[in-house]
């Protein structure tokens, strides 16, 4: 099953250089996990030793925060958008 | 007509609005508390004040005193409103503020007299706080309210802003609202769940990590303290990113049902929208939004007025939530 994954700007350099890529997984964790094995470089920037989310790596599939879809175990369609984005500072308004 | 003794009587009490016209489903009522209502434009009128207050409890600041000087970082609301509160107090406040913020933020500050320090608009809000949290290490006679890890910024939404809206929507099932400082999601987020414990606590934020370039690394990321301590990631029920393009079409859309807003108010009701999509069909709700400010500071943004493209590249750079 073909997802999408937008990449931040702050990860590109260590995960090839590029904005998007298609990614493969049933759930989160899978796609997750793939990409550390193509990348070895994140692998701490994506995952907690214990195979947990990273605290400021928030990850988002079709624009909802996975964390509230059962984490790693969130199920992976095919055809969704999965975005990275680091936790930043809220912009306090 | 009432009378009020202060200007500071005015904060809060702020009318809440049915915009169910933008709902999607007629099953579904949205309405939408105008906190634009408060004398220095935003929510964070609420937050000024009690933080001040607090502060003043604590015999941290004292009213009357020459030469009491306090530093905030802000993208703007927290800082205006701040600037307004510390003027009728006598206080001189500097406020570390992002280059990229709109022009018309800026000027109010100024207009309160507060005093600007400049921070890298590419880092965004971390780079203030940074700038902000340096700078009071450096001067520790200044005092250091941060709105981030301040308990006085939810409990103002616990005691006041939470309060308020059950009072007026007793029927409500939803609350959404941004995710900035978290400080509204907590304080309202935290009232309601004791009061009505089915009531779905809905953040919405923009997808900001996406621009800052001062982000070196994820572990230059950032997580208010007072999410943490008010366990966030437990109170919420849901977090959705939306992007520019829905923020500015929903803050465009909300003129049909007269609201002139600002642009994270846009941002949060295309949040509200997105959750009564998600209400089953055979199901009735009742959503609240935040309208965290109105569009004057905004109206160089050409946010209403400009082809949408432009506007949405132009809002990639600049910090509206």
């Amino acid at each position: 099953m073909a997802a999408t994954l937008r990449i931040p700007t702050v990860l590109r350099p260590a995960m090839g250089g590029a904005s998007i890529i298609s990614v493969e997984g049933a759930t989160i964790g899978d796609v997750l996990g793939q990409l550390t094995v193509t990348f070895p470089a994140i692998k701490g920037q994506l995952l907690n030793d214990d195979g947990t989310l990273h605290r400021f790596l928030n990850v988002y599939i079709n624009d909802d925060d996975v964390r509230y879809l059962g984490g790693v175990d969130a199920p992976v369609a095919n055809e969704d958008e999965i975005t990275l984005l680091p936790a930043v500072a809220g912009g306090a308004a | 007509m009432a009378r009020y003794a202060s200007v500071l009587d005015l904060i809060g009490n702020t009318p809440v609005v049915d915009v169910s016209y933008l709902s999607p489903k007629s099953s579904v009522t949205i309405l939408a508390k105008l906190e634009g209502r408060n004398p220095a434009g935003s929510v964070k009128d609420r937050v000024a004040l009690s933080l001040i207050e607090a502060a003043e409890r604590d015999g941290i600041l004292i009213p009357g005193k020459p030469d009491q000087i306090l530093i905030e970082p802000s993208s703007g609301n927290t800082g205006i409103a701040l600037a307004m509160v510390c003027r009728l107090r006598g206080y001189h406040l500097k406020v570390v503020l992002p280059t990229n913020v709109s022009p018309e933020r800026r000027q109010l500050l100024l207009a309160f007299g507060a005093e600007i320090i400049d921070s890298p608009g590419t880092e965004g809000s971390n780079g203030a706080v940074r700038l902000a949290h340096a700078l009071a290490d450096e001067n520790p006679d200044w005092t250091f309210l941060y709105q981030y890890a301040n308990p006085a910024n939810p409990l103002a939404h616990y005691r006041t802003t939470g309060p308020e809206i059950l009072k007026d929507v007793p029927e409500i099932t939803h609350f959404v609202a941004g995710l900035g400082t978290s400080g509204t999601l907590m304080g309202v987020g935290r009232y309601l769940k004791e009061q009505k414990p089915d009531v779905q606590v809905w953040a919405v934020e923009p997808p900001s990590g996406e621009m800052v370039d001062g982000l070196r690394s994820l572990e230059d990321g950032y997580i208010p303290p007072i999410f943490t301590d008010n366990d966030g990631t437990e109170l919420l029920d849901r977090k959705v990113v939306v992007r520019p393009r829905e923020s500015i079409e929903w803050t465009r859309r909300l003129t049909e049902v007269g609201l002139f807003v600002g642009i994270s108010s846009g941002a949060i009701m295309a949040g509200a929208v997105k959750c009564a999509n998600l209400v089953p069909d055979d199901q009735t709700a009742t959503i609240v939004t935040i309208v965290c400010d109105d569009g004057w500071k905004y109206l160089s943004t050409g946010a209403w007025s400009d082809d949408i493209d432009e506007v949405v590249e132009r809002a990639k750079k600049i910090i509206y939530f």
